[in-house]
């Protein structure tokens, strides 16, 4: 084999150059992704560390003016009004999803899901909370956590069922073809077979819409209202975090401020620990060399 | 016990492609029964008409009469309960990969709701042992994936699953083209051990496969059977030129 049809020295350095150059450019996006996500983590840590502290957890808020207090009834709040959200949006989403992907091929239904969810994905959740307000809270004249669970539930719903298509698409058709063949009924390989194979893309799905409304506070503002006092029922306004935060940070009080920077600081790694805590639980069941 | 099949008049489509023509066929019961021709011919068509796969995909459709045993499998039974008294082994090795090797096996039995623990103990073993598969993985059943076996297990492991569920007929299409040698050889063996139990149909692409396993052969091109007779008969003496001509690699 001639010298120049293996390429010359030459042509080797110049790939050895194109091969790190090309590397330095994907670790120089890595770090600009990170590089904000650390900045704002370690921003909240300087700001809000300092006011944590036990009674943050256990404790209502208190007036202006006295010490102390805390934010549990919104930690708890967040929490209801998330699981509402949960409750409604992931079963919702997941079975909309298994449609388009299993079902609906081709058809005008389908079509329209998969555009509805497109838009409802755009739409402002300023919008969605206002929509919420004028379907459930005008009809039951009060502000309430379901209400909020509500708005949230349907905001996670397209997310969730976009990616369930997607991740059903991506299962190899030669497993759906091994439970048919099988003599398994269609339903069962798809609820068995299918979404069991694509679940670790669904949960994945299902993590991102939580993480995205867990944050959102346009959507509560018309519906779950917040409330200073610890949470009676499900039928009664309920405070949530980023409500908690927001009416602080508006504030003009330093120690609001304060307990605001706290607060958010306590989102985030509420975040990060129940998406953390999915994963953990979800993956436990992984067997050796599954793909 | 195996049953025999008997195929009149099968004629199958996908969209507008005529894919199979006028197929008329007898298969005896525990004879394995070879079908050979080349690439896109219609001898994958052939057999998912058998179970009813063909139909699975939404622009395909197949006329015609398949009887198996005393059963219309088009007009008297549902599709699911044809294929699980006529199993399938498919070209690529298809494992559950969610699944673990236990669950594979027991995947067709579970999966129809069927959930007595020491019965699946029972079917499991007695599956993987009649697919050559026990020895190799009886420590690992409940551990392991079936996608980590290599290609060859993974192909064992599919026919005990397809096994598990006690069919009469096993349909192989192209068990092994996705196999090295020593693989090959593996589920040639089981394939001539698998007869007593079953009538076995096998897809191949290999005619020395197709003499060593097979009593019967048929030949396919074109979507239309050319020829079906006994294996020595295809392979020695041929009637059709164009039978001789594939199997002396004129062509294909």
């Amino acid at each position: 084999m001639s010298e120049d049809f293996k390429g010359g020295r030459l042509n080797s350095i110049v790939r050895t150059v194109e091969n790190h150059f090309v590397t330095g450019l994907a670790v120089l996006s890595t770090v600009l992704v990170v590089a904000p996500l650390v900045a704002v983590f370690s921003y909240l840590l300087y700001k809000g560390a300092s006011s944590l502290n036990w009674a943050f957890f256990t404790k209502l808020p208190v007036p202006v003016g006295e010490t102390g207090g805390g934010m549990a009834n919104s930690i708890i709040g967040s929490a209801v009004v998330l699981g509402l959200g949960s409750l409604l949006g992931i079963p919702v989403g997941i079975a909309a999803g298994v449609y388009l992907a299993e079902f609906g091929r081709g058809r005008v239904l389908a079509n329209m899901v998969r555009f509805t969810a497109d838009v409802l994905n755009g739409v402002p959740s300023i919008v969605m909370g206002i929509s919420v307000y004028a379907l459930i809270v005008l009809r039951e004249k009060h502000f309430s956590a379901y209400a909020g669970g509500a708005a949230l539930g349907i905001m996670m719903v397209p997310t969730i069922t976009r990616t369930t298509e997607e991740m059903l698409l991506t299962v190899p058709h030669n497993i759906r073809e091994a439970a048919l063949g099988l003599g398994v009924p269609n339903w069962r390989a798809v609820c068995s077979v299918m979404l069991r194979t694509a679940s670790p893309g669904i949960i994945t799905g299902c993590m991102l819409a939580f993480a995205r409304v867990a944050g959102e506070t346009a959507p509560l503002l018309f519906t779950a209202f917040g409330n200073e006092f610890w949470p009676t029922g499900l039928n009664q306004p309920i405070a949530a975090l980023p409500l908690q935060i927001y009416t602080y940070a508006i504030s003009p009080y330093d120690d609001q401020h304060r307990l605001a920077w706290a607060g958010a600081l306590v989102l985030i790694v509420l975040i990060m620990v129940s998406v953390t805590l999915v994963r953990y639980v979800t993956s436990r069941g992984v067997l050796k060399g599954a793909s | 016990m195996g049953v025999g099949i008997e195929v009149k008049n099968l004629n199958a489509w996908y969209g507008q492609t005529h894919s199979l023509v006028d197929i008329n066929l007898t298969m005896p019961a525990n004879h394995a029964t070879a079908l050979i021709g080349p690439s896109g011919c219609g001898k994958s068509t052939f057999v998912r008409c058998l179970n009813r796969m063909h139909e699975t995909n939404p622009i395909a459709r197949a006329t015609g009469s398949v009887r198996m045993g005393d059963i219309d499998v088009y007009k008297d039974a549902s599709p699911v309960e044809i294929r699980r008294r006529i199993g399938m082994v498919f070209q690529r090795p298809n494992p559950f990969p969610t699944m673990s090797i236990y669950d594979n096996v027991a995947s067709g039995l579970k999966l129809n709701g069927f959930n007595n623990r020491k019965i699946l103990d029972e079917v499991v073993e007695r599956s993987l042992r009649g697919a050559a598969l026990w020895d190799e993985v009886k420590d690992d059943l409940r551990k392991k994936s079936g996608a980590s076996l290599s290609g060859g297990q993974q192909q064992r492991l599919c026919i005990a699953r397809a096994l598990a569920v006690e069919p009469e007929v096993l349909l192989m299409d192209e068990p092994a083209s996705a196999l090295d040698p020593v693989s090959t050889s593996k589920i040639e063996d089981l394939i001539f051990n698998l007869k007593s139990q079953y009538t076995i149909v096998i897809v191949t692409h290999n005619m020395q496969q197709a003499a060593r396993v097979a009593e019967n052969t048929g030949f396919f091109l074109n979507g239309r059977m050319i020829e079906y007779d006994s294996t020595d008969k295809i392979f020695t003496n041929p009637t059709d030129k164009r039978t001789e001509d594939y199997i002396t690699g004129r062509f294909g």
